[in-house]
């Protein structure tokens, strides 16, 4: 933690800088979205600046640039994750839309009536509403892995679950509520031996754990950009090459095409099959200034710094009287959802707002997992790498004071 | 008192905060408290606005032609919030309650207080008081 550098990474967040409310900004909303570094901002804004233009088609020299720069951004995606080829990362609005073009595509040839999609309790509402539609148009049935008391997946219920009609398992790899580490890599073998594809949401793991699709021989990983100090509005899709060349395609339009004729239309390659119109060029962009921040800093040091940051939360969290953890496995990240005997979460992110203190409150679009723990939802602190321990101490403080009155 | 009037007073009373956000906050929890009790009874479904985050109960009866309101929230903000459209509101005439615009949102500065996501439980209340004075005219 000591050789964690802190202050320069704190530097590079413009917004950090900020007072809300006469106080010191304390941002602890990152499971919503993260922070944006100068680089990013920067990237962005120079692709606006110096060579704006639509890629892929253009002959000019800043078409040759833009294009140069949004496959560039696809080539160190590829590399951050682990895959092997660059037609197997597919650029989407964000974490929802490319659930949606997986559930959408197979959609349409993958599955029989009567076949099984197993989700889990805690998932978010992104993966469990495009099954619940597609389920619907199918004549499928959902399957939904219970999860324990602490917030973990209980694998014995998965395992029975599972069935002949099993075709597919979607799951997250860090709940967004719960901070809990999903046991991913067994679930996913468990699929593979099975002959079941696998769908892992890894909104909330990319900027936070060392992801290796290779690996973890899962068939698809969708994350967004915003979720790992890059733009909104840019996501991911990795889908193994094997399967996507199977599947058509979900949306029609310019880029996605080979031939166009009123008769006829052929597809493109991919990835470019999936990215019907023009992409959000500037933002895909700004996205490898993001991978780069990251890379630069290192993954693995980012995790040890979260890890230890998360240490010292929970051990003060835990002091606190009057507060109850939602959300306790063993193996978690910064994310701690909790309720208070005394203030509703909605004044008390009220009352931290007015401390300068930025967190969620609600049922954070997983209405399912709040209803299993009879709640209608909660506060939730959520760290990143540019939050310290003064911070937390600050957060303490201000929520002791707040609950104690 | 007609509902101008006391809009009038609830400003010149939010004045001495200031724009506190913080002093505004406790202030309005501190209305919220002397909100008069709401009988469990009245919790009902058919009662209930739903904002994003909050649960608002509101009833109401009617005498001599005029609307008396009663309601609880699970927030204590919201609460606060409530019991000053109940000041505003209670005792007033469907005709009144109808016609009455809500000025002092903006003027006491609270607008600025309850952003976008949070005002719509705000407008949410209003139109259930409209609703009941619509019904009742």
């Amino acid at each position: 933690m000591n050789n964690f550098p802190i202050n320069k990474i704190r530097d590079d967040f413009p917004i950090l800088n900020s007072k809300i409310n006469n106080n010191q900004l304390v941002y602890f909303d990152n499971a919503a979205t993260t922070q944006k570094p100068k680089s990013v901002i920067d990237g962005i804004s120079n692709y606006y600046k110096y060579y704006n233009a639509n890629i892929h088609r253009g002959i000019h020299t800043l078409a040759e640039k833009a294009t140069e720069e949004f496959e560039e951004t696809r080539s160190l995606v590829k590399d951050f994750i682990g895959a092997s080829s660059e037609n197997e990362i597919i650029f989407t609005r964000g974490t929802t839309e490319g659930i949606n073009l997986i559930s959408s595509s197979l959609g349409k040839f993958y599955f029989n009536a009567g076949d099984e999609i197993i989700i889990s309790e805690m998932e978010h509402h992104s993966n469990i509403v495009p099954w619940q539609m597609i389920a619907d148009e199918n004549k499928l049935n959902l399957k939904i892995i219970n999860v324990t008391g602490d917030g973990e997946v209980d694998m014995n219920h998965f395992k029975s679950l599972i069935s002949e009609k099993t075709k597919l398992v979607s799951i997250v790899y860090i709940s967004n509520t719960l901070g809990t580490i999903n046991p991913v890599k067994k679930i996913i073998d468990i699929c593979s031996e099975n002959n079941i594809l696998s769908v892992i949401d890894g909104a909330q793991s990319s900027a936070h754990k060392k992801i290796d699709v290779t690996n973890l021989k899962c068939d698809f990983y969708v994350f967004s950009a915003h979720k790992m100090y890059g733009p909104t509005g840019v996501g991911v899709v990795y889908g193994r090459e094997e399967i996507l060349e199977k599947m058509p395609p979900y949306m029609g339009g310019g880029e996605m095409i080979k031939d166009v004729s009123f008769s006829k239309t052929s597809y493109n390659n991919l990835p470019y099959k999936f990215e019907a119109g023009t992409p959000n060029i500037g933002d895909v962009i700004g996205f490898k200034e993001a991978i780069t921040y990251i890379k630069n800093i290192g993954i693995n040091s980012i995790e040890n710094y979260e890890i230890s940051l998360k240490k010292y939360a929970e051990d003060a969290l835990k002091k606190i009287d009057g507060i109850t953890i939602i959300g306790t496995a063993k193996d978690k990240v910064g994310i701690f959802s909790f309720t208070t005997k005394k203030v509703h979460y909605y004044d008390l992110g009220l009352l931290l707002d007015a401390k300068g203190i930025a967190l969620r409150t609600g049922h954070h679009c997983t209405q399912p997992l709040m209803d299993k723990y009879s709640l209608d939802g909660t506060a939730r602190l959520s760290l990143a790498i540019y939050n310290t321990i003064n911070e937390i101490d600050y957060f303490v403080e201000s929520l002791s004071k707040l609950i104690s009155k | 008192m007609n509902t101008e009037n006391i809009q009038n007073e609830i400003i010149e009373n939010f004045q001495i905060l200031d724009g506190d956000l913080e002093m505004t906050l406790n202030y309005l929890m501190e209305l919220g408290e002397k909100l008069e009790l709401l009988d469990e009874k009245y919790k009902i479904e058919e009662n209930i606005i739903k904002g994003c985050q909050s649960k608002v109960w509101l009833t109401h009866e009617v005498k001599d032609g005029k609307i008396f309101f009663a309601g609880d929230s699970n927030t204590s903000i919201t609460k606060g919030l409530l019991s000053l459209l109940i000041k505003v509101f209670s005792g007033q005439s469907p005709k009144d309650i109808l016609e009455s615009k809500l000025y002092f949102i903006n003027q006491t500065g609270l607008c600025r207080f309850i952003g976008t996501q949070r005002s719509n439980g705000l407008e949410a209340m209003e139109n259930k008081f409209k609703i009941i004075a619509l019904s009742n005219k």
